[in-house]
């Protein structure tokens, strides 16, 4: 399946990306296999959206999909049809802060 | 004639500041890695075009970047560094153990032989080394066997921020933890002991033979002289004449013992540099002058360097990774401010004009000189 993922702005310059990039995710389209996807496909991503070692998401990146917070889900949550039929897209998010 | 680099880091990217030898005009270029944290880049002494750099942020963790081209074009590098077995604990600010957990890099140090050799120093306090141009780390575990359980974090975290490679003696590294104090290893990295004797915080350590605990700022050594070494506590300037084993304070004169750089004039092993700062709570210079500190004598005599620095309300701090010096006959000497200055003197100290004003808070500042 051809996933949409759209990165915030640090991750797209370090990823060398425009404002959306396109995977090729085989199996079910899950939060753990697209960012594996990712990963894989961009490896300077690696560590940048989960740890290296715990593969848990860093504290201040959120998920979300269809306007739903995926932040908190499992990793092998389903993402919603829409991202796996590749209508919507995948959002990996910086956490707001202040100041 | 020759020309010079300055790599300098700030809290929003990095910039690269050139000049012909004269020093005299700038170019700026940047930023590098726009919005991104850059704690430092530094060159390599084999191969100046290549230059590693430590880019970091609170939300997307740690990256390090590699130049080929002298920071014309950036690759990234290996990110992952992992504590070596199992990590264990150290001291936490309510006195409990914690979990060692890498945060950031804080400075590289490129090997003086191999430009693909580097050591890496992290928060929480640890040294990695990369010997295939940062591909891959490995930690040097052997430093958290010197008491590194009873190290406890300070106000800016438990970072390693100082490395310092004998030029002499390729087994022999410094290094510096806030606030665990200075390290020295003498079969290249695999034990260490602690070389803090002579180092008084009686506010911080009620007992004076503590063996670690000090929070060591920043030291320097003068390349011909590598048993010499010269720190910037947090309060105290000191001096070692044998590689740390023993420390004497020099700070003498100064309006202020407390800061966080000290460096060595290029040429001259016992002229020193330093920035006095008001401190415990403040963190700002004194009375609102900017005024490095030269001591021609390693020490305890120290002149106040004004010409060309603001001597009225100027209330920025200068940390411990943004002094240099270049090795120009006429050894030129580097300093950048969290205000976003970088100044530069081309005269050893005795003027001062502005490279740069407005510059996102600086981090670290590293002068190359080139052929």
């Amino acid at each position: 399946m051809t996933i949409r993922v759209v990165l915030p702005h640090h991750l797209r310059t370090l990823a060398k990306v425009g404002d959306e990039v396109q995977l090729q995710v085989e199996g079910e389209i899950t939060l753990r296999s697209v960012i594996d996807a990712l990963e894989a496909r961009y490896p300077a991503l690696r560590g940048t959206i989960r740890d290296h070692g715990t593969q848990k998401r860093r504290a201040f990146v959120r998920f979300f999909a269809c306007e739903q917070d995926l932040s908190h889900e499992p990793p092998d949550t389903p993402l919603p049809v829409a991202v796996a039929t590749g209508a919507e897209p995948f959002f990996v998010v910086g956490a707001m802060a202040g100041g | 004639m020759g020309s010079v680099r300055v790599l300098v880091g700030t809290r929003k990217g990095a910039f690269i500041l050139t000049s012909d030898g004269a020093r005299r005009d700038w170019q700026i270029d940047g930023p590098h890695f726009p919005g991104w944290e850059m704690y430092h880049l530094r060159g390599s002494p084999v191969d100046p075009n290549r230059i590693y750099a430590s880019q970091t942020s609170d939300w997307f963790g740690q990256q390090i970047q590699r130049s080929d081209d002298g920071g014309r074009s950036w690759e990234p590098v290996g990110n992952e560094f992992v504590y070596a077995g199992v990590p264990g604990t150290h001291q936490w600010y309510d006195g409990t153990q914690h979990p060692w957990e890498f945060k950031r890099v804080w400075h590289l140090e490129p090997s003086l032989t191999d430009p693909d050799t580097v050591y890496a120093g992290a928060e929480d306090a640890s040294l990695f080394r990369t010997t295939d141009a940062g591909k891959s780390w490995q930690e040097l575990s052997g430093l958290r066997g010197a008491k590194g359980n009873l190290w406890q974090p300070g106000a800016g975290g438990m970072c390693l921020h100082t490395i310092v490679l004998d030029p002499m003696n390729t087994e022999r590294i410094f290094i510096a933890i806030s606030a665990a104090g200075a390290f020295r290893t003498d079969d290249g990295g695999k034990t260490w002991q602690p070389i803090n004797r002579g180092l008084k915080s009686p506010y911080e350590l009620p007992d004076p033979d503590a063996e670690v605990g000090h929070c060591v700022h920043r030291i320097a050594m003068h390349p011909s002289r590598p048993g010499v070494l010269f720190m910037q506590k947090h309060w105290d300037v000191m001096r070692s004449d044998n590689a740390g084993d023993d420390w004497d304070e020099v700070s003498g004169n100064l309006p202020s013992d407390f800061g966080f750089p000290i460096d060595v004039h290029a040429h001259e092993p016992e002229t020193i540099y330093v920035v006095p700062i008001k401190s415990d709570s403040e963190h700002f210079p004194p009375d609102g002058k900017l005024r490095v500190y030269r001591s021609r004598s390693g020490g305890n005599e120290w002149e106040g360097l004004t010409n060309g620095l603001p001597q009225s309300d100027c209330y920025v701090n200068v940390l411990r990774d943004a002094m240099a010096v270049d090795s120009f006959d006429d050894c030129g000497v580097y300093f950048g401010t969290t205000g976003g200055q970088v100044y530069a003197s081309a005269d050893g100290g005795d003027t001062w004009k502005p490279i740069v004003r407005d510059l996102p808070a600086v981090l670290s500042v590293e002068a190359q000189t080139l052929p």
